[in-house]
């Protein structure tokens, strides 16, 4: 297990370098002056200048990577303009609200895929599957904004059980804040997460090891719970892991419908501000969580089906 | 619309195969059933509407539906059936060609890795490790703002990052592809190399990626919307679905959800379309293998 983790965390080194690099390079794409659009057409040329020396657009590319991969490196991601405080500072207040948002959403996604693909894989064919694939077809199509919209409508503003966005500073009501935002998201993956879970259950019954549990006399629901699931629950682990990046994508837009201050909205206003040192450590540190997701999935994978350790 | 000529090679000479399959695939006639007429309205917009989605009207503002109007107006008295209509050929269409550029970038370098190996695959596939790790619609939406916004960045930003989903696809079809006996024979034979990927191994690795590409379209709509919705995608005062979304929604609280709901209505059920129709073809083409 010390050799396969040792390994697979060696294996990350290049892509979280990569991260970094594509973070980096992003920000050259720039066709004009990014320092100029920052500060807008009528800003003076010292102004900009000076702003170009702070950015280290002066130096030659080479050096403004090594400073950046060494600032990175340290968690200096440089200040924002519009905050007019250090991005690390910003990051540091806004990722655990994003983090909350994408934990509850995946914890509401599970709660609603499991059931709707264990009546889906029960009877394929069957009228649950219907309803669970037009279900399903529908949540794809609809955007994670007009979700958002419409529950934010409905259960925020016309029957008002839940706040119509915004964050307040309480603990309690942070977790009520977060209950329509996190369903949004939640809502965007279950479509995946359905059809994944339907379909490993699905071949989880036709198993040997069902058939063989239900020739020992264990009654259906046993071998449901005990075989089916579980065994689907291994497979659902690594689904929602690579789902990461769709949570994320998730949280950037609901951040915004529900008014939540999160990283995502934090992306936003450096997009709507051309703040770009804040898009660019925002985009960046989005990068290395799906790397640490990533992992974490491997590793989990790994503790509940001892073969992947072996592959 | 663009999305069928990137179909139309493998699906002409696969659908007539099982054509009983294809007939009691309710999915795939449903879904093209309802692709073919909103593209079929897209297309006739002009025609089918007298009023121009842009031309401002005050006079006739936050009309209800009506005879004249069959959606009703905005609040800039514009008609909102005509804007839907014509926001769907700007959608659409942009949809659809962001899937061309990336489906044939992925084709060719998923072909060519897969065949090839060695140091260019590796590299290539780190490459898109480090693509995949960020979050899709959160690399786009930077590279949009970076790029400056509009139509092309759209593009340019969906290519970008999507093409590596194709050469995936592509790569782990070919090594199969690469190994069969018709390959060597074509080897042996003589045929040169880009001969034998373009027209031996090409047409046999394409399915699963015209598959793909069904559900890479939906995505696209939705990034397409979603960027317009936040005021970084198409340019006002071209009709798009999502810039309707955001300037209608201020108008929801005094009761007017048309604005929205016409707009809202038309992205899903495009979605639904084309999601139909990519269930139904990974239908019969698997099926069909």
């Amino acid at each position: 297990m010390t050799r396969w983790l040792t390994r697979r965390l060696l294996l990350a080194v290049p892509v979280v370098l990569g991260v970094i690099t594509i973070s980096f390079v992003l920000m050259r794409l720039s066709p004009g002056d990014p320092a100029r659009a920052a500060l807008g057409d009528k800003a003076n040329q010292a102004a900009v200048d000076s702003l170009r020396h702070q950015w280290g657009l002066d130096q030659s590319l080479w050096s403004q990577y090594v400073s950046y991969l060494g600032g990175a490196v340290r968690g200096d991601l440089g200040r924002s303009l519009y905050f007019r405080s250090p991005i690390s500072a910003l990051l540091e207040q806004r990722l655990p609200v994003t983090l909350a948002l994408m934990l509850l959403g995946a914890l509401f996604a599970v709660a609603i895929a499991v059931p709707l693909a264990t009546a889906a894989a029960s009877r394929r064919g069957g009228v649950a599957d219907h309803v669970t694939r037009a279900l399903n077809a529908v949540l794809q199509g609809a955007p994670t904004f007009l979700v958002g919209g419409l529950l934010l409508l409905f259960l925020g503003v016309k029957v008002a059980i839940f706040p119509a966005g915004g964050y307040p500073a309480s603990l309690g009501g942070r977790a009520v804040a977060l209950v329509l935002p996190a369903l949004t998201i939640a809502l965007s993956i279950v479509p995946l997460l359905v059809r994944g879970l339907r379909a490993a259950m699905a071949e989880s019954l036709t198993s040997e090891y069902v058939a063989f549990a239900r020739s020992k006399g264990l009654g259906e629901r046993v071998v449901r719970r005990r075989y089916v699931l579980r065994n689907a629950g291994v497979s659902g682990v690594s689904i929602l892991g690579i789902q990461v990046g769709a949570l994320a994508s998730g949280a950037l837009v609901v951040e915004q419908v529900f008014a939540i201050p999160g990283m995502g909205s934090m992306l936003m206003s450096g997009i709507l501000n051309r703040d770009y040192l804040v898009v660019q450590g925002c985009t960046l540190v989005f990068g290395l969580l799906v790397v640490v997701v990533y992992l974490l999935t491997d590793l989990a994978y790994a503790r509940l089906d001892p073969r992947a350790r072996l592959a | 619309m663009s999305e069928s000529t990137a179909l139309t090679p493998t699906v002409r000479t696969r659908l007539t195969l099982p054509s009983g399959v294809a007939r009691s695939n309710t999915a795939l006639v449903v879904g093209l059933l309802i692709l073919g007429i909103i593209v079929a309205l897209a297309i006739a917009a002009p025609a089918l509407s007298r009023w121009d989605p842009i031309e401002p009207d005050p006079l006739h503002a936050l009309l209800p539906p009506s005879g004249t109007h069959l959606f009703g107006t905005d609040n800039l008295g514009r008609d909102i059936f005509s804007r839907v209509l014509h926001g769907a050929r700007s959608d659409l269409t942009l949809a659809s060609v962001a899937v061309l550029a990336p489906f044939a970038i992925g084709l060719a370098v998923g072909i060519t890795c897969g065949y090839a190996g060695g140091w260019f695959d590796v590299i290539v596939m780190r490459v898109a490790d480090i693509v995949t790790a960020f979050p899709f619609f959160i690399l786009v939406i930077s590279l949009v703002f970076v790029l400056g916004g509009g139509v092309w960045t759209i593009f340019i930003a969906i290519t970008a990052v999507s093409w590596v989903a194709y050469a995936r696809i592509v790569r782990a079809e070919t090594m199969v592809v690469r190994n069969t006996e018709f390959v060597s024979a074509c080897q042996v034979g003589g045929i040169t190399t880009p001969r034998i990927l373009l027209r031996h191994i090409a047409p046999n690795v394409l399915t699963q990626a015209v598959v793909y590409a069904m559900s890479d379209i939906v995505m696209n709509v939705g990034v397409i919307v979603t960027l317009s919705y936040f005021g970084l995608g198409i340019v006002p005062p071209t009709p798009d679905w999502g810039a309707m979304m955001a300037d209608g929604q201020q108008f929801l609280a005094a009761g007017y959800y048309g604005l929205t709901l016409f707009p809202a209505a038309a992205v899903v059920l495009t979605s639904l379309a084309l999601s139909l129709v990519g269930e139904g073809l990974a239908h019969v083409l698997r099926i069909e293998r």
